[in-house]
């Protein structure tokens, strides 16, 4: 059986994970997945489409930093809580660390169920968990030099939508 | 007592380093970072009140009201920002 939580600097195959989770489980009516990728629009920039003067801040490449040692853990248990609230049958992510650049793959989150409902609120539930809870960093590199990335106010109302304790002050 | 003091992100690099060992008879986490706010410079500049700081304690997230003991690791980093 291989592991549920995998942080690594290399690329992963979204098929080849797919077709591991579910190999030979034949409970498995639904499968889903989600991949984030780096963009190469700095994401709090001004919207696009504001004209020549506002343009996005083009990231030439991003650092990401984690807490090794913690990272797994809280993942691990993120995936305990989607077993226990939505019933599904297995799950697998992946989370890159190390230099990335716009078009590369950064995350993914993979689960098994036996009807589509599950897997659909259980993926999401993961990618909102993690967004707001696993201790990763980014820094992007822009033309104007690095800048680290600010958390979004839209991942808090995440936390809420999903009643996640928080542990925070 | 003797913990060990993890930092990361713009945090680590405002400190210039990533971790150290701390000796403080802090009881709660809250106290020990007033106590790191105390020493000036890049720690009260990193860790002041009212900066986005958020804590964990023996490698699980955590809130300042948790209680410190002997040999326990912390950490002080920005909100975070994977996936």
């Amino acid at each position: 059986m291989h592991s549920r939580v995998s942080i690594q600097t290399q690329d992963f195959n979204l098929a080849d994970e797919v077709a591991a989770l579910r190999l030979g489980d034949k409970r498995v009516g639904a499968v889903c997945a989600f991949v984030g990728t780096v963009r190469d629009r700095n994401a709090q920039g001004p919207q696009a489409g504001d004209g020549a003067t506002a343009a996005a801040a083009p990231v030439v490449s991003m650092e990401l930093e984690h807490y090794p040692g913690m990272t797994e853990k809280a993942i691990e248990a993120m995936i305990d809580e989607a077993q226990r609230r939505f019933g599904i049958y297995a799950a697998r992510v992946i989370h890159r660390i190390g230099l990335l650049h716009p078009l590369d793959q950064i995350v993914m989150v993979a689960v098994t169920s036996a009807h589509r409902g599950e897997s659909f609120e259980a993926c999401e539930f993961l990618m909102d968990y993690l967004k707001t809870q696993a201790p990763f960093w980014k820094k992007e590199r822009t033309p104007e030099g690095g800048r680290w990335v600010d958390a979004r106010v839209s991942d808090d109302a995440a936390l809420a939508r999903w009643s996640i304790p928080s542990g925070n002050t | 007592m003797k913990l060990t003091v993890k930092y990361f992100a713009s945090i680590r690099e405002a400190l210039g380093h990533g971790s150290e060992t701390v000796d403080t008879s802090a009881a709660s986490l809250a106290a020990l970072r007033d106590e790191l706010v105390a020493r000036g410079g890049a720690y009260a500049q990193s860790l002041a009140r009212g900066k986005a700081v958020r804590v964990a304690l023996n490698q699980v997230m955590s809130n300042e009201s948790a209680a410190l003991s002997d040999g326990c690791e912390v950490a002080f980093f920005p909100p975070v920002t994977g996936g």
